[in-house]
């Protein structure tokens, strides 16, 4: 085969046709592999390259011309070569940089995850519960902006917006007009419609489906219940707009919020009509009862995400990829606190004793 | 008495005019390369004189241009780059301002260099009046017959136009000022592709500076081989440095790049030394990104070789103990000036002008700035010193384009070589707020490993 390049990512090799990014090969090898993306968006063209989350090294530049590359690479933007060897969790230089950039994406979020809409199925809060530092050394006040008001479906909080550009791209090239975009720039940059315009495209609703955040979240269920008590379930209608294929978030048999499907990677999968299964507005936010709706079952839900924490059938986990990246490697114990402090002693059950566990319970004189 | 290349006729009264700038001999080059020579021939020649970009990174010119796109059917542009935003570089602007027709000159020759049939000049914003005299050489040179349909009966032809930017440094990065100019958000492009196959509207495009395009006149008139005899080593041919700060005679300096660092501060023929009788304390050789020097490393490399003023001996010894040609913005402190209130003010300019599309750039630089605030106000801690070392190094190299390490650098500098002065700053939080730190580590500087 010709035409397919061999590509390495911590020491597992993948075969990718040419065009293909690092990042699209990491995600064929899974699990921990692929680095996170915050503002990459395989469905919308240009996006990818601004939050520096999937940052990573490359140890080798390809067979022909095997220097290392000075800088770490955005491995959303960069096409993979022929004997390509990346690193992305074996290196330290990623793992500090992509640290430092959690921490960058955090300085000035307000987070009140308590109450915001998106908290559990939020990436922000996956990522930093993956890749952060449990502690911020901010000490200033965070940034705020005056508040725009996007019409009746779409809420904006642009505090909690870390500019990932994914809506404008996504108003670009999903509708015939775009009416929000970046103003300002720098730390004062912000989404915004100019001036004061209503979001009131067909498909607009889709930023909030590819919003990493909670900066675009659903009107229609601000504050009406946290996305972990809701079950998802996948179900279609007749739609002349869209493929109709949506998710619908129910708690009995009330629906909360209509959204559309999505793979692990928390992108809009494919339409089984083919395309991506983007949904228009009347599906997402007018058909809120569940006689609209024809119900297939209990959507699948990746357990990686904070949200997979839930009892939910249907969970699929995450691939587990230690062994390969550590080269055929076990994980290995290096100590057993048991074996030093004694406290195992078979004899001794502590859930027996009716005070304090004590060192003379466990043979230490 | 160096060699003067550009500026040899600037003082000529109404140089500034077609009539006088062709009397002095203007636009010989242009009959010379498009009468005479191929496109070929031209790129060879700059590749020969070893002339490198004057806009800051330094690139050799001639090898930017060999690796422009060619492919059939598809118009090619150059740009030129005069969006000179950099604090403390002005070159360009007294270029522009004084001797317009040297750029258009440069810019007809490479541009039929290139195959160029739509040339243009992004100019910053600030810069209005300089727009109204480059927009009246391009009609004088159009009237003249050096623009326009089939120049001087080669048939090339070459349209020159002024663009005006508004008011954006991160414009003077070569893909953001291609997006700026197609009339976009002034964002940086992410890499590759680059400009060279794909530039201005999507053609292959080659962004050089003012001084660049000015420097191929005298490349085409003297050939590449005498004009690489000026100069030492890889820094061929003349540079025009923007002296400012506190020295006796601010100003541009066009240099051969063969005399010291020494004799350009001090001697009467450059700066004229210092003002008000005060000592050197630090100088920022290249422009407010590049890292800035104490004066016993500004003048002498910590191999104890004299500095000269040229793009290998000012980088002598990496960021450790030496700095960056940049874009020629040489500024210059005396011992009245405060390191930290410098490094804030600089700060500042970074955060303001930080695009905002890659985070570590746009969060960073306002976090360094409100820190290096707090310091200046005497608010600080020991612990923010290191803090700041910390998140420059998340900066630097982790953004799309060069400003996040523009940002960076001059923070690290700072630290590197005048940590006792931040450390004074935390130590003295009433003392800091009027008098100044002074020279007391002008011999030496404090090492702070990387």
């Amino acid at each position: 085969m010709g035409d397919l390049l061999k590509v390495t990512i911590d020491n597992i090799t993948v075969e990718v046709p040419n065009g293909t990014t690092i990042l699209q090969a990491a995600r064929l090898v899974g699990g921990e592999v692929a680095p996170p993306a915050m503002c990459y968006y395989s469905k919308l063209e240009g996006s990818g390259g601004k939050c520096r989350t999937c940052l990573v090294e490359v140890s080798k530049g390809s067979e022909k011309d095997p220097r290392p590359m000075p800088k770490l690479v955005a491995s959303c933007r960069t096409t993979v070569m022929d004997g390509m060897e990346v690193k992305n969790i074996t290196s330290d230089r990623v793992l500090d940089a992509r640290a430092g950039v959690v921490e960058f994406l955090l300085l000035n979020h307000p987070l009140d995850c308590p109450i915001c809409d998106q908290a559990g199925e939020c990436h922000l809060q996956d990522l930093s519960y993956e890749h952060g530092k449990s502690g911020t050394r901010y000490e200033f006040q965070r940034r705020t902006f005056k508040k725009h008001d996007l019409g009746d479906y779409i809420q904006l909080h642009m505090t909690r917006c870390i500019l990932c550009y994914r809506c404008v791209f996504t108003a670009d090239q999903l509708t015939k007009t775009r009416e929000h975009g970046v103003l300002d720039r720098g730390d004062h940059a912000e989404i915004a419609t100019f001036i004061e315009k209503n979001l009131q495209n067909d498909f607009i609703g889709n930023v909030i489906d590819v919003c990493p955040v909670g900066a675009l979240t659903d009107k229609t269920f601000r504050f009406k219940n946290r996305v972990w008590f809701t079950k998802p379930v996948d179900a279609h209608r007749e739609c002349t707009t869209c493929c109709g294929e949506v998710q619908l978030w129910m708690r009995g048999d009330e629906v909360f919020r209509v959204t559309a499907r999505k793979d692990e990677w928390g992108e809009v999968k494919e339409s089984t009509k083919g395309g991506t299964g983007w949904i228009c507005n009347t599906c997402r936010f007018e058909k809120k009862q569940a006689t609209d709706w024809v119900i297939e079952g209990p959507s699948e839900v990746s357990r990686h995400s904070v949200i997979g924490q839930g009892h939910y059938v249907n969970t699929v986990k995450p691939k587990e990829t230690f062994t390969d990246v550590m080269k055929g490697l076990e994980p290995r114990l290096y100590m057993d606190i048991h074996d030093i402090s004694e406290v195992n002693k078979p004899e001794v059950s502590l859930s027996l004793l009716d005070r304090p566990a004590h060192s003379t319970d466990f043979g230490k004189k | 008495m160096g060699v003067k290349l550009l500026l040899e006729k600037a003082h000529v009264e109404g140089i500034r005019y077609y009539d006088v700038y062709r009397r002095e001999g203007g636009y010989r080059s242009v009959e010379k390369a498009l009468k005479t020579m191929s496109p070929e021939a031209i790129v060879e020649e700059v590749k020969k004189s070893g002339l490198r970009g004057r806009g800051g990174a330094g690139f050799p010119t001639g090898m930017k241009w060999s690796f422009i796109a060619k492919p059939e059917g598809v118009p090619r542009h150059l740009v030129c780059n005069a969006d000179e935003s950099e604090p403390g570089t002005f070159k360009d602007r007294y270029l522009m301002e004084f001797i317009p027709h040297l750029l258009l000159e440069g810019l007809i020759v490479s541009s039929f260099a290139l195959g160029s049939n739509a040339t243009y000049i992004y100019i910053r914003g600030e810069y209005a009046w300089i727009t109204d005299i480059l927009e009246q050489a391009i009609t004088e040179a159009k009237n003249a017959g050096w623009l326009g349909k089939n120049i001087l009966g080669t048939g090339f032809d070459c349209e020159i136009y002024v663009q005006r930017g508004a008011g954006a440094y991160i414009c003077g990065e070569e893909t953001a000022l291609i997006e700026s100019l197609e009339g976009k958000r002034g964002n940086p492009r992410i890499k590759p592709p680059f400009p060279a196959i794909k530039g201005v509207w999507d053609r292959p495009t080659v962004v050089n500076n003012v001084e660049t395009l000015a420097a191929v006149v005298p490349i085409i008139n003297l050939g590449g081989d005498e004009y690489a005899k000026i100069g030492v080593g890889r820094s061929t041919g003349t540079k025009l440095i923007s002296a400012c700060g506190n020295i006796k005679k601010p100003g541009v300096y066009e240099i051969d790049m063969t005399i010291s660092v020494e004799e350009f501060i001090f001697s009467d023929e450059y700066c004229g030394g210092m003002a008000n009788g005060k000592r050197l304390k630090a100088c920022i050789p290249g422009g407010s990104s590049v890292p800035i020097l104490p004066a016993n490393l500004l003048l002498k490399t910590a191999k104890g070789e004299t500095r000269i003023m040229n793009y290998e001996s000012l980088s002598d010894g990496g960021f450790a103990t030496g700095s960056m040609m940049g874009s020629g913005g040489f500024i210059v402190l005396d011992e009245d000036q405060c390191i930290v209130k410098n490094t804030y003010t600089l700060a500042r300019f970074y955060r303001h002008e930080s695009c905002g599309q890659c985070s570590p750039c746009r969060e960073g630089t306002g976090w360094m700035e409100k820190i290096l605030k707090r310091l200046d106000e005497g608010k600080g801690s020991m612990s923010d010193i290191d803090l700041l070392w910390d998140i420059q190094r998340k900066i630097e190299g982790n953004t799309i384009c060069p400003l996040g390490d523009a940002a960076a650098w001059p923070v690290a500098a700072a630290i590197r070589h005048f940590r006792d002065e931040f450390e004074w700053h935390v130590l003295h939080p009433e003392r800091c707020t009027t008098e100044n730190y002074g020279l007391r580590h002008y011999a030496d500087p404090v090492y702070v490993p990387a």
